[in-house]
Order: structure tokens, then C-alpha cells, then sequence
């Protein structure tokens, strides 16, 4: 079974009950996407299959074969962040980082939908399925909409990033 | 999470076949995957209706709005023609869950499950639907039969829900605020003979509201009735009482969505 990982042919070979974010965080150690709730609650585990923005804590590997996916390590280089990225930086986005990952996947789905101009009761309705224990929505919510002004600017909002 | 084998076939038939012994269907997985990775399900064979061709078309046949039974609650909430048809449907679906959930939950996979607290049953049983599966149909009254139960037989798959359209629609319910299900809901539908009334997270099962289709139905404007039921939902977020309770303020709420 072949799945595109962050731009990359992965093989995989697993069984079929295998999780889709069990197997990016043990196998390939794409740490960057993490496990909070395991319940579908919380969104840390956020990642994009086919462009799409999920949670990889529900999703099984096998229904991913022939697949797409991006994590956040697949979104920017430390050199060069993905706007989003960038905007949770320069918004204090974050406190203790925990549930950022999926923060920024869910970032990215709401300026894709909802474009540059995105209201701040849309984000806060978008951001229903994402968890931050550090209550900082706040500067989540700031750093959102920064970041769908900047990708707008970059001309990612046309496009899947 | 114990082990199972994954089947992911390209028909209908072949979905059919690959349904053998211990066996589930998955559609988006979102009440199915949670329920095996805690323990509370097991299969050993786990079918995956996900390249099933035409399972996720949304149309208008006659009277009857026609969604496939893979149609994510976001396509359905999106879609221009649920939107321009039975607009309180999409409303329905862009309530359910979360974006993430929404994104991969079905129509079919909710009413196969038929969670007592799900929102679509509400609206099957209020929209007089017929069920369309592999094997025949069924009329929405038949269909919910009990907590997780379903007029389902094993092996049968559901290919889509075909809503009678009706003059206005309505959905309005009070939410958990972490899980997004129902603690009490109320779905509404206005036909020229009459309104149709199904309640859901308060009880066993979705139900019709008997009282209040009989009340609504000789006038709009009439005084609403109270829900007696003996077998009310008491549990930690609410007892049957106030369930009861929310269940006649949603009730005022949808109606209010169906006047005019």
C-alpha cells in the first residue's frame, strides 16, 4: 500500500486495524501531529488526506491507500514557514504548543473556505472540533485571521497548499 | 483497538459478499472507529463503503429529495440543492459535530447506528422518508426500532434516503456542548395534510410526537403540549424532566422556522 507523505511515496505496511496518526508518529516519526483525546474530540491529531482537514486518530491507514497526506511537517521549513505557521508565531498563537499542530490544519481549513476576509464568529464556529487546554483561543483566533490575510497574499487560498 | 480485516470493494455486490461472520460496514467512521478503539466494538471483518461508486450523489426525483447514503454532513450542508429544497436539512448537517467530523460523517452511517441523541433520524422520521438499501426499502416509521437499532438486517446496506419535500422544515436542538449531541431535539415538517413531529435525545429512540402533530396540524398558533413519556432519558447532563422541558422549547423554536 502506497501513501504520499508530505510530498513523498511512503510504503506501508501495516495491519489493517492500524491508525493513520499511529502510524506518522511510530513509523515514519512525524511527531509533529499529536495524539490528545483519542476520542475524536480535540483536533491535535489534525491532518490533511486528499486536502482535506481530519482528524488522524479516527481514520484508518488502509483507507488512506493511493492518499495524500500533509502533516505539519509538511507545510513549512523552520527557514521557511507556511503562512499560517508564521502567523501563529507572530500572534502568540500558542502557549504550551500542545494542541498547535491541529490548530494550524484547522487554520488552514477555514481560510480555504472562508477566504482572507473570514469573521472571527466563523473562525470561532470553525474552531468547535479543536481543543486548547491552555485556553488560548484568543490569540488563536488572531492569529487565524492573520494568517488567511497572508495566504491570501502568498496566493495559496487558490490552490491546496 | 482488536484486530480485523479491512475489505474495501468497488460494488455494491461486492460489498455484499465481503459482508461475512462478525462483519460492519464503515461509511465515515466517526461513531464506529471511537466505539472499537475503547472496546466497546469488535469486528473481524470490516467493510469499507468508501469506493462503492454513486453512494454519495444528492438529487431531486418528484417530490423527493434523494441523498446517497455516503454523502458527508458537510457535502449535505453544502450542497446547492438540499439548500434550495429542504434548506433546514443543510442547516441540520452543518450542526453535527464538528468541521472534522463533518468532513467524514455519512447520512447512512448515522441512521444505521441510530444513536438515540443523532440528529438526521429526527429528520427522517419528520421528512416521512423512505430508506432505499441493497435489499428494498423501508418507510422511516419502520426503520428506527429501538436504541442502536434498525429495521436493518444483516448485511444490508443503505444506499440513500429519499426526504418527501415538504411545504417547510425545521430543525432546532439543545446541544451538549462537548459532544454536539442532542440533549434534546425537535424536527418539524409542514405537508399539506398535516405536521409531522420527531423528537430525538430524549428518550430510547427518535420518536414522533404524536401530541404535538395533533395539535400543530389543526393550527400552527396552537398551545404546545407538554412531553409525557415514561421512559425519559435521565442521565449526568440532564434529567428526563428537563429533557422534557427542552424538548417543548425546541419544539417553539422550530416552528417558529416553518411558519409563512
Amino acid at each position: 500500500m502506497r501513501i504520499r507523505v508530505n510530498g513523498e511515496d511512503r510504503e506501508a505496511n501495516a495491519p489493517d486495524h492500524r491508525l493513520l496518526v499511529d502510524w506518522l508518529r511510530e513509523d515514519l516519526e512525524l511527531t509533529g501531529t499529536h495524539v490528545g483525546c483519542t476520542t475524536s474530540q480535540c483536533g491535535a491529531c489534525n491532518v490533511m488526506v486528499d486536502g482535506e482537514v481530519v482528524k488522524a486518530c479516527t481514520t484508518l491507514l488502509a483507507s488512506c491507500a493511493g492518499s495524500e497526506v500533509v502533516t505539519i511537517e509538511g507545510l513549512g521549513t523552520p527557514e521557511a514557514l507556511h503562512p499560517m505557521q508564521a502567523a501563529f508565531r507572530a500572534a502568540h498563537g500558542l502557549q504550551c504548543g500542545f494542541c498547535t499542530p491541529g490548530m494550524v490544519m484547522a487554520g488552514i481549513a477555514i481560510a480555504r473556505a472562508h477566504g482572507p476576509d473570514v469573521s472571527e464568529a466563523t473562525i470561532r464556529h470553525e474552531l468547535e472540533g479543536n481543543l486548547c487546554r491552555c485556553t488560548g483561543y484568543q490569540n488563536i483566533v488572531a492569529a487565524i485571521r492573520q494568517g488567511a490575510r497572508a495566504m491570501a497574499e502568498a496566493g495559496l487560498l487558490e490552490e491546496p497548499a | 483497538m482488536t484486530p480485523f480485516t479491512l475489505a474495501r470493494p468497488e460494488s455494491l455486490e461486492a460489498a455484499r459478499r465481503a459482508f461475512a461472520g462478525d462483519a460492519a460496514f464503515l461509511a465515515g467512521g466517526h461513531t464506529l472507529i471511537p466505539a472499537m478503539k475503547s472496546g466497546l466494538r469488535s469486528v473481524e471483518t470490516l467493510v469499507d463503503l468508501a469506493r462503492v461508486p454513486g453512494l454519495d450523489s444528492i438529487r431531486r426525483e418528484g417530490d423527493r429529495l434523494v441523498v446517497g447514503a455516503m454523502a458527508r454532513h458537510a457535502a449535505v450542508a453544502a450542497s446547492p440543492l438540499v439548500n434550495a429544497t429542504i434548506p433546514g436539512l443543510a442547516r441540520l448537517a452543518a450542526g453535527i459535530g464538528d468541521p472534522q467530523v463533518r468532513r467524514r460523517g455519512t447520512i447512512g452511517g448515522s441512521i444505521a447506528n441510530n444513536d438515540p441523541a443523532a440528529d438526521y433520524p429526527a429528520a427522517v422520521l419528520a421528512l416521512d422518508a423512505i430508506i432505499e438499501t441493497s435489499e428494498g426499502t423501508h418507510a422511516a416509521d419502520d426503520f428506527f426500532q429501538g436504541m442502536f437499532a434498525t429495521a436493518l438486517g444483516d448485511g444490508e446496506i443503505i444506499t440513500a434516503v429519499h426526504f418527501r419535500v415538504p411545504h417547510a422544515f425545521a430543525y432546532a436542538k439543545f446541544r451538549h456542548p462537548a459532544s454536539r449531541y442532542a440533549l434534546a431535539g425537535v424536527a418539524v415538517a409542514r405537508f399539506p395534510e398535516g405536521v409531522r413531529v420527531a423528537v430525538t435525545g430524549v428518550a430510547y429512540s427518535v420518536f414522533r410526537w404524536t401530541e404535538a402533530e395533533e395539535a400543530l396540524s389543526a393550527s400552527l398558533d396552537a398551545e404546545l403540549p407538554t412531553l409525557a413519556r415514561d421512559d425519559l432519558t435521565s442521565d449526568i447532563h440532564a434529567s428526563g424532566e428537563y429533557r422534557a422541558h427542552l424538548a417543548r422549547v425546541m419544539l417553539a423554536r422550530a416552528l417558529a422556522g416553518v411558519r409563512g
